[in-house]
């Protein structure tokens, strides 16, 4: 039997049974199209952590106070210990590393931003003029925090967008006045529409100097320190500096954890991936099942098509052409159950981009070639049964008319 | 050409066992038209469906064209049916989603015939069997005089050297049974052998030679 005939053959049946046909082409479909979906979503979020970790700043160090280390450990032993606060001190002590760069200290609180009767609650930024280089922020309008020794308490401040349009509305901000708690501060510059940033959406925050920040929430301890390494290869080194240096200013205790922007993204990634990679596969069941709905319409077939089958053998098909036109027919299905799954699932992605602009949803390219593979051997290998019955059918008996 | 010798087979019936032949020893010469009469149950289709190796026997031995082929493997049975046995149906067995002309084209798409040859054949086919008008229908929309050409036209269509009709006529009135008659008469006298089974004495009659069943066994054989 030539191939073009198998597959005219094929098309005829499917053809001629357009009820079953869309039935499995439906079930296949959805099942390609959740995976591609799923796996998109999946993507989507994987890729929008791993450029909101790409903002924040390029060979970043970030230390933060306190152990988190439990690893064996007695916790017990631990608790009612307080660790020791993280200083300005500590952080301008860092410089003296060759592979830092910059360091900006942190102090974060909440506050109360008055502009004569209008008040709104923001998050309250201390920081120093490196801040914005280390986490590569953009102004639209003015200058940042000035480089100025970090311990005086300049009356200045840096808004974000969001709160310079509810504070001043469409007024301009620059140069005017607001009071943080009893303290006053003049607006030097206003921060370019950014959005979040890792935790923080620069839109509704307010910057202010760091001692400012400090008096302000009456605190000596740093929120955190952000270090900037000089090179990318630098980055260990400089983290293994930062815990040398701390841990000589702290009478020898490791009290402080440090964290590279490598380690954390290589984190999120793993973790991440590894989710997508499991919603894809909860998504792959449907193929499966996919895969039984096409061995049962294809047992239904074969009892369905006695009669043909044994006409078939009778004008001397030999059981291989039967099973052959089997395939021949999941294939066809398989391959056109896949193309629509992939059109509907890349057209659920799309979809999915319009709504949220911001996370970059796209099917990895494994799905898109696991999921139509996956759907193809489902279909395939659940055909096997259905055609090897098909193909034993005695052909006096399939002939009868009982 | 055919020739058994000692055919048994036996069907299970429940726990019964029923003896469709009882040792039937039968040859056909090439070009022979043969009638097989018998009461219902007597084994005519079990003994047609043995000729035309639908059917394997339990016993004996079978010869065609000087070759045994009583214990071949199924694909190669399968072969030896498409090239040389020709089947027609009391209940025609069209494909009733495929056109008359696809119908007829069957066999030749399983024995893989180049496209252009069997376009030439099926053109043939049409014009010897009256179809030409019909080729595009669907057997849902033929007749059962044209139904029974068209299968006709398509146990024909790999030249087979044996016809097998199995009442063919059975399903058909009267005046149509005489003109399915007469087409597979021309099939015949084209030079291959006919075996017809009939109910219908009328028709078994017009055979040259005709056999008679009865239990499983050829009880009578005339010629002339
Ligand atoms: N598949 C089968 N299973 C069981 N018994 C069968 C089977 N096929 C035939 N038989 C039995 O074998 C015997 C012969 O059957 P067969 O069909 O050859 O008769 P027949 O002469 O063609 O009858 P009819 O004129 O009614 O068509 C019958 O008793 C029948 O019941
Ligand atoms: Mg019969």
């Amino acid at each position: 039997m030539r191939a073009t005939d198998l597959l005219d053959f094929a098309w005829q049946v499917l053809r001629g049974n357009r009820g079953r046909t869309l039935l499995i082409l439906l079930a296949l479909a959805i099942g390609v199209a959740a995976v591609v979906a799923v796996t998109s979503l999946g993507e989507g979020a994987r890729l929008y952590v791993l450029n909101q970790f790409g903002s924040l700043g390029s060979h970043l160090v970030i230390v933060l106070p306190g152990r988190s280390e439990t690893a064996g450990a007695m916790p017990g032993v631990l608790v009612g210990k307080t660790p020791r606060d993280l200083t300005l001190d500590d952080a301008l002590a860092l410089k003296s590393s060759h592979a830092v760069r910059r360091i900006a200290p942190l102090v974060v609180g909440a506050g109360d931003v008055h502009v004569g009767s209008r008040v709104r609650e923001t998050p309250v930024l201390g920081s120093v003029a490196d801040l914005m280089a280390i986490r590569n922020m953009e102004l639209a309008q003015g200058a940042f925090l000035p480089e100025a020794d970090p311990r005086r308490m300049l009356p200045v401040c840096v808004i974000g967008s969001k709160v310079a349009f509810e504070l001043f509305a469409n007024q301009p901000a620059l140069g005017e006045w607001l009071r943080i708690g009893d303290r006053r501060f003049r607006v030097v510059g206003i921060m370019a529409h950014q959005g979040e940033s890792l935790g923080f959406n620069t839109d509704e925050i307010v910057i202010v100097p760091l001692a400012a920040a400090q008096a302000l929430f009456n605190t000596e301890a740093l929120f955190r320190v952000l270090v900037e390494a000089k090179s990318r290869e630098q980055i260990e080194t400089a983290k293994r500096d930062v815990e040398e240096i701390l841990r000589a200013r702290h009478e020898g205790e490791r009290d402080v954890t440090v964290i590279t922007q490598d380690a954390v993204l290589a984190t999120f990634d793993r973790i991440l991936g590894a989710l997508t990679l499991a919603v894809g596969g909860i998504a792959a069941i449907s193929l499966a099942v996919a895969g039984i709905l096409v061995m049962n319409v294809m047992l239904i077939a074969v009892t369905q098509r006695r009669r043909e089958i044994g006409l078939l053998k009778a004008l001397g098909a030999t059981g291989r052409q039967i099973r052959l036109m089997f395939f021949t027919e999941a294939t066809m299905l398989a391959l056109a159950g896949s193309a629509l799954g992939l059109a509907a699932g890349q057209a659920t992605t799309h979809l999915a981009l319009q709504l949220y602009p911001d996370i970059p949803f796209q099917a990895p390219w494994w799905a898109l070639i696991a999921a139509p593979a996956v759907a193809a051997a489902a279909s395939i290998l659940f055909t096997v049964a259905p055609a090897r019955r098909a193909a034993q059918l005695d052909p006096v008996q399939a002939l009868s008319r009982r | 050409m055919i020739s058994l010798h000692g055919i048994e087979r036996s069907f299970l019936v429940g726990d019964e066992t029923v003896h469709a032949l009882r040792g039937v020893d039968l040859d056909i010469a090439a070009g022979e038209y043969v009638s097989i009469m018998g009461p219902s149950g007597s084994g005519k289709s079990t003994l047609l469906n043995v000729v035309g190796l639908l059917d394997r026997p339990d016993g004996g031995r079978y010869e065609l064209d000087g070759r045994d082929v009583t214990g071949l493997a199924e694909d190669d049975l399968a072969r030896v049916r498409r090239e040389k046995m020709g089947f027609v149906f009391q209940f025609f067995h069209l494909v009733s989603r495929l056109s008359a002309a696809q119908n007829i084209e069957l066999p030749m798409m399983l024995a893989g015939i180049d496209p252009l040859e069997r376009q030439r054949r099926l053109q043939q086919l049409l014009a010897d069997y009256g179809l030409e008008d019909r080729a595009r229908h669907r057997p849902d929309q033929l007749s059962g005089g044209q139904c029974q050409r068209v299968a006709i036209a398509r146990a024909m269509s790999m030249k087979p050297a044996v016809i097998l009709a199995d009442e063919p006529t059975g399903n058909l009135d009267r005046h149509t049974g005489q003109e399915v008659m007469a087409v597979l008469e021309r099939v015949h006298q084209s030079g291959g052998s006919l075996v017809l089974v009939t109910h219908d004495p009328e028709i078994g009659s017009r055979a040259k030679r005709r056999l008679r069943m009865r239990d499983g066994a050829i009880v009578g054989d005339e010629r002339g």
